[in-house]
Parts: C-alpha cells; sequence; structure tokens
C-alpha cells in the first residue's frame, strides 16, 4: 500500500537540478515521505512530551534501513516540515522530515548504521527541559546504542511497526567473518536466510563439499523448492529430456500426464487460490436448516415486477436476521478477540467468466428491498465489467452463495477469510412435509446451510439465527416493510 | 621513382568499387569518381593536382590501361615524402585501434602495413568486448525471461526459460569470427598490407617481423605505431588452470557455468561477467581489494548499480580484501581462495567455490617489442607517452616517428580509445597537429541495465572545482519519467551531469538505465565539440524515446552565464 502511496507522490518528472556549493552529495527525491512519528503518546502519558522517530517504511518491500547521514544533530531545533535524517532503503536514498516542532534531543542509531522498519531511531523532546529526560531514555532503550539493531527488541514493538519488522532482521554483514567454525553457504543461500530468519548455522549443508544450498535454506523455512523453477533449466542437448525436466520441477509431487495443457492462473483466480489456502487456518462447522417458501415465492411473484430480485430478498431476510445476531455477523482477525461489524453487509458470491467475485450489498439491513434491488442489478453489471471498486467486493461482513437456480438441493461452502460465517442456499423445491399434527402435505422446501467460524460462533448461536433466518423468510412481510 | 599514377580509393564499400574496376568498364570507372572528395592522389601527382578543380579532366587525359590502373587499386598508395621506405606507417598489432589507424592512414593516402602476430581484431573482436556482447545479450533476454513480475507486467506469459550452453557459446564465437573476416576483409579491401608474424622494433623506423625463431624480414617506415595491446592481469599467487581458476579470455568461451564463482576484480569485466552468470543461473562472490565495489565508476551511479545490479541478484562480496592465492580444483577439492585484509594484510577468510574469475584488470603487452634499440623503458608494461601519443625514451625525451596506441600505453583502455589515439596519430604524421581530448571519451558497462560515463565524475569534478575555483552543480533525470523506458517496463535508472553553471560547459555525463551506452554519445560528442548546455538544450529529440532522459537532463541544469559556444555572433556579443 505505501508504495502506491509513494508512487503517487512523485512528481511527473523527476528532474531537478542543486547547485552544490560543497556539502551533500546525496541523491535526493524532492519529495519526503514523512511517516515516522507515532502516537505513541497515549500510551505512556509520563513521556507524552517525548517523540519517538522511527525508521519508516519507504517502500513496500522495505524490511529495514540504513541512516545514511543525520542532517540535524543533537540538540537542533526542528520545525515542522524539515528533513532530518536521510534513510537509504532498498531503492533510494531519501529525506525523512518530521511532523512536529521540537528538539532532537537524542540520536538511538548513529550514521552507517542500520534498523528494522518502526524502530527507533531517534528521539524529540518538545522542550529544552525534556531533553535530559530523553536522552535518559534513549540510553535506557538502546542499552547498547553501538548495536542498534539489538536494541529494537527489549522495547514492545512500536504501532508503527509492519508486521514483519516485528522481529529485528540482523544487520546485513556480506562478510563472513567467522575464524573458528567453517560455514559455506552459497550467496542466495545467505540472501534466504536473511529474508525467511533462517539461523544458517544450524543447518547442514547438502551441496558440494558440504555447503548449504539454497534448497537447504528453503527446507528449513518450510518453503517448497518448487520456486527453483525460475532458475534456469540446464537444458540437456536433446530436446525431449528438457522438456520433460521442466515441468517435473515445478510440480514435483503430480505425475504428469501427456498433452495436458498449463494455463497460469489469472490475477482473480490467484486471489481465490489464496484465499482458499488462507480459509484452511480457520476451524469451521456447518448447521443446516429446511425452511418452508411458499410464503416467499408467493411474495417474489408479487414483487417481482418492481425488479426485485430473489437474491435482494434472501439478503434483506439473512440482514435481519443479522440485526438480531450479532455474533454471527462478526469476525475473528487476531484469534484473540471478536470483532463485531457496525453495519451488516451481505456479500454475495457472482460467478463470472473465468472467476469468482463477491460484490457487497452495504447495509443491507437499513435499505428497502426496491433499493437493495437496485443496488444489486448496479453491482453485478459493474463486476461483469470488471468495474467494481475494492470496497464494493472486500467489505462483507456475511456471504450469501446461492446455486439453487442450477437445481442444487445442497452445499457447502468455504468460510472467506475474515468473515463469521457465510450461508449456502439451495433450490426450492416441492418436498412433502409433515406438520406438528401428522398432517402431510406438498410444500416448497429449501435447504441452507451455514458455514461459521467456530472461534466466535458457537451452534447454539448458528442454530437460534437460523431459526431467526427460518421464521422471517416463512413470514416475509416484514421484508417490504 | 613512381612513373605511374596511384590513387586510392576511399569509398563507403570499397569492395564494390573494385568489383567495378574489374568488369574493365571505363562508364563504372567515372561513376565512382564523379565526387572529387572520395578519390585521393597520392604519390609525386599529389602536390600537383591539390586543389585543382577539374582533376576528373586531367585525370581522363592520362588515364592509362585499365589493367594497370586496377592493380594499381588493390595497392595502398606509395610512400611519399620519406624516400627509401617501405611504407609510410607500420602499424604494430592488428586490434581494433592499430585497425582504426590503418583506416585512417589509406584515407590519409599514407602506404600503410599492420604486423599481426595473433589473429586480426585482438582483445577486442576475438576475447573482449566483442564476445562478451553476445553473452550479455543472451543474458539479457534471458533475465526478461525468467521474470515472470517483468512478463506479467506486459501480459506475457512464459513457460520456464532455459538454455542450451553450447549454443551460446557458439554465438558468442560466430560472432567474433564475423567481426574478425570484416575487420581484415575492410583492411585488405583498402590495400593495407597484413604482414603475419610477430613484430619487434630494431631501431629508428626500422622494424622487423616474423615468426619467432624463423626467418625475419626487416622493414623501414616513415612512422611506427605500436598497439600490441594487453593480456589478462593475473596477480601473484594465482593459478589459472582455464578450467576451474579462468581469465575473461576462458570465459568467453562459455565452456562451463559453474554453480558458484568467485569473481574477482568489481570492474567493468567482473560486472559484466557477473550478469552473464547470474543469468545462466550461477552465484557470485565478488572480491574487490578496494573498499566498494566498482570503485571506477561515479559514488552515486555505483551506489544505484549496487541496488539493482548486485544486492536482489545471487551475489554476495567482500570488500577491502585482497585473493593471495587461489588454487584450482583438483582431486576432488573445491577451488580455494585466500583472502586477506587490505589494510592489515591479516588472513580474513578462505573461500571455497567450484570456480574463480580474475578480473584484475588487465596488462600491457610490450614484452619483446625491442624497446631497448629505441632506449625505451617501460613503466610497469605501459610505454610511456606524451599526449599526442608520441614515445618518450628513458631520458624523457621523444623519440621520433615512433607512437604509441591503445592499451599498451594504458592511458585509457578501451577499444574506442585506442581506435581514436591511432586516427589523432595519422593526423599528426600526415602533417595536421592533433591532441585527443580523453575527456570526451565514453565508457560503457553492458550490464542489464547499461551504465555509462563521459568526462568526470562528481568527486573528480569537485577536486578539480575547487583547485580551479569554480563553482560546479549537478543536474539528474530519471527513467521512471521517460514514456519510453516506462513503456518497455524499464524505469530504473538515473542519468547525471556535472556542469558549471557559470559558463555551461559540461564536465561529466553518468547514466544507468536501459540503453545508457547508446545514450551517452549526445553528452560525448558535446563535450568533443566544446558544445555548451545552453546551446544543445534547444536541440530537438524524437518522442517518444530514451534520448529525452538526456534531453531532460539539459533542460534542467540552470546555467547563470548566457554565454553561447556556437553562435558567438548572436546576441551574445556583450560578454565577448
Amino acid at each position: 500500500m505505501s508504495s502506491s502511496l509513494l508512487q503517487s507522490r512523485v512528481p511527473p518528472t523527476l528532474s531537478f537540478s542543486s547547485s552544490i556549493a560543497g556539502t551533500k552529495p546525496q541523491w535526493r527525491f524532492t519529495f519526503s515521505p514523512a511517516v515516522t512519528f507515532t502516537r505513541r503518546t497515549k500510551n505512556s502519558t509520563i513521556h507524552a512530551k517525548i517523540r519517538e522517530i522511527f525508521m519508516p517504511a519507504l517502500s513496500s518491500t522495505m524490511t529495514e534501513g540504513k541512516i545514511v547521514s543525520w542532517i540535524k544533530s543533537e540538540g537542533d531545533v526542528l520545525s515542522k516540515g524539515e528533513s532530518v535524517v536521510v534513510v537509504e532503503s532498498d531503492k533510494a536514498d531519501m529525506d525523512v522530515e518530521t511532523f512536529y516542532d521540537g528538539i532532537l534531543a537524542a540520536i538511538v542509531v548513529a550514521e552507517g548504521e542500520s534498523a528494522p522498519v518502526g524502530a527507533p531511531i531517534g528521539l524529540l523532546a518538545e522542550t529544552e527541559a525534556e531533553i535530559e529526560e530523553a536522552k535518559a531514555k534513549a540510553a535506557g532503550a538502546g542499552s547498547a546504542p553501538s548495536t542498534p539493531a539489538a536494541s529494537a527488541p527489549p522495547s514492545p514493538p512500536p504501532p508503527a511497526a509492519a508486521p514483519v519488522a516485528a522481529a529485528p532482521t540482523p544487520v546485513a554483514t556480506p562478510v563472513a567473518a567467522d575464524g573458528s567454525r567453517k560455514i559455506v553457504s552459497t550467496p542466495y543461500a545467505k540472501k534466504l536466510a536473511k529474508q525467511h530468519k533462517v539461523d544458517i548455522s544450524k543447518l547442514v549443508g547438502s551441496g558440494p563439499f558440504g555447503r548449504i544450498t539454497p534448497a537447504d535454506v528453503e527446507a528449513a523455512a518450510g518453503i517448497t523448492p518448487a520456486k527453483s523453477s525460475a532458475a534456469p533449466v540446464m537444458a540437456a542437448a536433446s530436446a525431449p529430456v528438457a522438456a520433460a525436466a521442466a515441468p517435473a520441477k515445478s510440480a514435483p509431487t503430480f505425475a504428469e500426464i501427456p498433452g495436458a495443457t498449463i494455463v497460469p492462473f489469472t490475477t482473480m483466480q490467484a486471489a481465490v487460490s489464496k484465499n482458499m489456502i488462507e480459509s484452511l487456518s480457520v476451524p469451521t462447522f456447518r448447521v443446516g436448516y429446511p425452511i418452508i417458501t411458499d410464503a416467499l415465492d408467493a411474495l417474489y411473484e408479487k414483487v417481482k415486477p418492481k425488479g426485485v430480485t430473489m437474491t435482494a430478498l434472501l439478503a434483506k431476510a439473512a440482514a435481519m436476521a443479522l440485526v438480531q445476531h450479532p455474533v454471527v455477523n462478526a469476525s475473528c482477525k487476531d484469534g484473540k478477540s471478536f470483532t463485531y461489524n457496525n453495519s451488516i453487509n451481505i456479500a454475495v458470491a457472482v460467478a463470472i467468466n473465468g472467476g469468482l467475485i463477491t460484490p457487497v450489498l452495504q447495509d443491507a439491513d437499513k435499505l428497502d428491498l426496491y433499493l437493495l434491488s437496485q443496488k444489486w442489478k448496479e453491482l453485478v453489471e459493474k463486476a461483469r465489467s470488471k468495474q467494481l471498486q475494492p470496497h464494493e467486493y472486500n467489505s462483507g461482513t456475511f456471504t450469501l452463495s446461492n446455486l439453487g437456480m442450477f437445481g442444487v438441493d445442497r452445499f457447502d461452502a468455504i468460510l472467506p477469510p475474515g468473515q463469521g460465517a457465510i450461508m449456502a442456499v439451495g433450490a426450492s423445491k416441492p418436498t412433502a412435509v409433515a406438520d406438528k399434527d401428522g398432517y402431510f402435505s406438498v410444500r416448497s422446501q429449501m435447504l441452507v446451510n451455514v458455514t461459521a467460524d467456530h472461534r466466535i460462533v458457537y451452534g447454539a448461536d448458528l442454530a437460534a439465527f437460523l431459526k431467526t433466518f427460518a421464521k422471517i423468510v416463512q413470514d416475509p412481510d416484514s421484508l417490504t416493510m | 621513382m613512381q612513373s605511374s599514377i596511384s590513387l586510392s580509393l576511399s569509398s563507403p564499400s570499397p569492395i564494390t568499387s573494385r568489383s567495378n574496376c574489374a568488369a574493365d568498364s571505363p562508364q563504372l570507372f567515372f561513376t565512382n569518381t564523379t565526387t572529387p572528395n572520395q578519390l585521393r592522389f597520392c604519390g609525386l601527382r599529389r602536390e600537383s593536382f591539390s586543389g585543382c578543380k577539374s582533376y576528373n579532366a586531367i585525370r581522363f587525359k592520362q588515364l592509362p590501361p585499365t589493367k594497370q590502373l586496377f592493380a594499381s587499386l588493390s595497392g595502398n598508395g606509395t610512400p611519399s615524402k620519406g624516400r627509401g621506405f617501405d611504407y609510410d606507417l607500420v602499424i604494430i598489432g592488428a586490434g581494433v585501434g592499430g585497425h582504426g589507424a590503418a583506416l585512417h592512414a589509406v584515407e590519409k593516402g599514407l602506404k600503410t602495413a599492420i604486423i599481426e602476430g595473433d589473429v586480426v581484431g585482438g582483445t577486442c573482436v576475438n576475447r573482449g568486448c566483442v564476445p562478451s556482447k553476445a553473452l550479455l545479450a543472451v543474458s539479457g533476454r534471458m533475465r526478461e525471461l525468467q521474470n515472470e513480475h517483468h512478463m506479467k507486467s506486459f501480459g506475457l506469459q512464459v513457460a520456464a526459460a532455459g538454455y542450451d550452453r553450447q549454443g551460446v557459446a557458439d554465438h558468442a564465437q560466430s560472432l567474433a569470427t564475423k567481426i574478425r573476416n570484416n575487420l581484415t576483409n575492410s583492411m585488405k579491401a583498402l590495400g593495407v598490407d597484413i604482414l603475419t608474424g610477430f613484430g619487434a622494433v630494431v631501431g629508428p623506423q626500422k622494424v622487423k617481423y616474423g615468426k619467432v625463431g624463423g626467418t625475419e624480414t626487416v622493414i623501414t617506415a616513415k612512422d611506427i605505431i605500436i598497439a600490441t595491446g594487453s593480456v589478462p592481469f593475473v596477480p601473484k599467487g594465482v593459478e589459472v588452470d582455464g578450467k576451474t581458476v579462468i581469465t575473461s579470455d576462458h570465459a568467453l568461451k562459455l565452456e562451463t557455468v559453474p554453480e558458484w564463482i568467485v569473481i574477482v576484480g568489481s570492474g567493468y569485466i567482473g560486472l559484466e561477467f557477473s550478469d552473464v552468470y547470474t543469468a545462466l543461473g550461477s552465484e557470485v562472490t565478488f572480491v574487490e581489494a578496494l573498499d566498494q565495489l566498482m570503485p571506477d565508476f561515479d559514488p552515486e551511479i555505483g551506489k544505484l548499480a549496487q541496488r539493482v545490479l548486485i544486492n536482489p541478484r545471487k551475489i554476495d562480496f567482500h570488500t577491502g580484501v585482497y585473493a593471495t592465492k587461489i588454487t584450482p580444483a583438483k582431486d576432488g577439492k573445491p577451488v580455494t581462495i585466500e583472502l586477506i585484509d587490505a589494510k592489515t594484510k591479516e588472513p580474513k577468510d578462505t573461500l571455497e567455490v567450484d570456480a574463480a574469475l580474475i578480473a584484475t584488470g588487465r596488462a600491457p603487452f610490450t614484452e619483446g617489442l625491442g624497446l631497448e634499440s629505441v632506449n625505451v623503458q617501460t613503466q610497469r608494461g605501459f610505454i610511456p607517452v606524451d599526449e599526442r601519443m608520441r614515445v618518450s625514451d628513458s631520458k624523457g625525451e621523444l623519440v621520433p616517428h615512433l607512437y604509441c596506441i591503445g592499451d599498451a600505453n594504458g592511458k585509457m583502455m578501451l577499444a574506442h580509445a585506442a581506435s581514436a589515439q591511432g586516427i589523432s596519430v595519422v593526423e599528426q604524421v600526415s602533417g595536421k597537429d592533433h591532441v585527443l581530448n580523453h575527456l570526451s571519451i565514453p565508457a560503457a558497462c553492458f550490464t542489464h541495465p547499461e551504465i555509462s560515463m563521459v568526462g568526470l565524475t562528481e568527486p573528480q569534478a569537485r577536486e578539480k572545482a575547487e583547485k580551479e575555483g569554480f563553482e560546479i552543480s549537478i543536474a539528474k533525470t530519471s527513467f521512471k519519467a521517460n514514456t519510453k523506458a516506462l513503456a518497455e517496463n524499464e524505469g530504473e535508472g538515473i542519468a547525471k551531469m556535472i556542469y558549471r553553471p557559470d559558463n555551461g560547459e559540461i564536465l561529466g555525463v553518468h547514466i544507468f538505465g536501459m540503453h545508457a551506452a547508446d545514450l551517452i554519445h549526445e553528452a560525448s560528442n558535446a563535450i568533443a565539440l566544446g558544445t555548451r548546455i545552453q546551446d544543445i538544450k534547444y536541440a530537438v529529440h524524437a518522442h517518444p524515446t530514451l534520448s529525452e532522459v538526456i534531453d531532460e537532463l539539459f533542460k534542467s541544469a540552470k546555467v547563470v552565464g548566457r554565454v553561447s559556444s556556437a553562435t558567438p555572433e548572436s546576441g551574445c556579443s556583450l560578454r565577448f
């Protein structure tokens, strides 16, 4: 995200010239990302007026940054918008400016040293009186200021830290300066080890002369070596051998069926695939419920000429039921808490050419049936022309998937990551039903099956929700109100 | 002595003109000679004809039988002023420098011979720039094809790219052969005598050639150019076996693609090979004696180049270390490289790898040239010359009629510099003083993306500015803002210019980005011709092209002085 933000701030032409009389040889961008100051003041009221300057994330891929130079020195008075420090990222050197007025009280990370993104690199005091306090804090926080990368871990991870940066990576020292034990690892193996935080000294090399190869590191990091197909395939002189070797590398576990064609995922398909894999980490369970739909069907016949669709009816019914059962509309984001959503946004799965997308009917409980139907038409049109905005497909709090139109009587949906429950709706079919008095009659009945995250939604919750939903569908007059 | 008219034809396609003559048709002959510029008279008649506008007519009257004319065409002029000499000019070494000098000498009407002991084309064509460009062309494509993200951004889908090592090696070899033949043919067509054998100076204006130990022929020449070039420099303690410990000579044959190779030296040669090897799947470790990689480049360009060419690739490096001992792989043991700290000289590390490429620069090839006969002493192997490439002897005095160009003099070890020096010498010996401005000679490194430069680096310019008391300014543009670069998804890169804001003089230009090597010439020409920024900024560039990066660079410069170099009479007379 931050990268796109940065890009948008790049002026159309990046040409600039500076008349330099003999001071700063650095290349500076004219724009300055100033994202360094966090609102930590709320957490620690004691240091209310001492702000920490954090290593900013200057690009989406940046995990650590190197201080090229401090433009200001300790004790300098800073005013808002002034450049304070030059940081080298994996992409470029950039000036970092301050958002606050104050005094640069202490430099925690010295020039030429590196720190992970989010680690404090300096302290800003508001008044002179606080400088001493800030210095003491700096000395306390970084007990060994000479090794700034190591000083980060004792303090709680700063809020600005990207999750990646929470565990500081060791400062890059390309020269393996060890005299005692000889660990031979290839350049790429070292890079991978750093990237995946694998302790290379604990690995046993499988390469020539016992050296640690990239494959060893990947194995230790638990990555399937499939990616190694990016490395050149050493094509043997005979073509057929080479042809056989290539696919074998990319999918080592599957037998090859001659004549098969491989079609790579589109972006949408890749996103679906990723979500599906992610869904495996959520403990789900399913509860089914039969619902008599004669009344709903009758209502549908009545409102159909006014442009109301079955999808809108079902979404409205689900939304109304969710109002009464907010836990089913909640989600579990961190495995530790319930996130109760303010609005009820019903995502509806739609198959579009070569993919699957879930346009979202926002505030489905508040909109009336007719507006909802109109909104739905717009969304479907946008989805087909691939013009949905992100908030129109990723803001759902509950998903509805309907395969009834194909005659499917029941099915089982996979819970999308980030939501608490998904409802799978089957076809409404004439069924022989016995009422409580034992009289048989033929009624239209559909089976719904809800998959939910059992960390937050328990069996009784879901059953109660379904009972409410069934009641609404079986007595649907409230839907039109 | 020379009674018949000799002439040499310098036409863009010498072979065609020869076949025309062979067709025995006077009409065809005329078509060739209608432009007087293409016709140069040599020998005794030259003076009498010079300046004569109607020399076509005169020539016609004196036209000798066609057969004789044909014979004289295949010769290359006669020794003119220096009577009694076999040649006007003898060049020892038929590399790019010697070739450039020979072609220009013929154009100037000098009877020229070139002595080659090995193969025509020298290092550049056979063991340097040319075959390496073939390998780099392959590596560039491999890189693109392997970069799924890059391909996807174009909407392209490519299955795993692979290569056939022998096929790649053959491409490099056949390119070298082709260029070598082109060079040989161009000299033969002009009638340069190609003398085979090892050449050496035997005295003033006297050269011998022939197989070492075999029959040797002594020839005399009015002027002699030494252009013997260089060989890869191999430091002490390094045992080159040509298989696992190699120089660029071996590497260009691409007999193996090692899994892990150490490259000793991170200059142009090392950098280009790292590009080739990593694209072909090798992992690379650089060993650099200085504290930073790519010490030859402008520091800022070097830094950016490291970000793009080193850090994201399968490359690591050891800086500030010397490789004191390199032992080839044998008896089932890997190549071992012992490193010591460049400053403290203490042992630092021992590397065990599959191969080592020695790219520590090049050493002049000046052994056995008979320099003692003219009392010349080499300095670390280099032949001492002045700014006009005139060789000086051990007392520091100039040796008359002896010149040295190219790698052998060490001034600027680049093929095109050698050629330019050769042309400069020919200009001098044909009576026109000429001093080559080395600051206008561009250099390029053909990595992906390329690096190119001309003139001073920023630290050099700063030093000069301080010494001479002027100010310098820096202008920069980014490839990110260039339409063509973005269309190619190659927005990575910058161009940087160091200039004088007071008079608009360009001191140096450095480019890192797509096709940088082709883009530098606008700047190098401007420096060579003395064109100032305030003039060149009005030159028009086609849109959309990469050249607009340079256009932007000129336009973004802020020149305070309004002095115009090209048109002093127009509106700027106040300053003059």
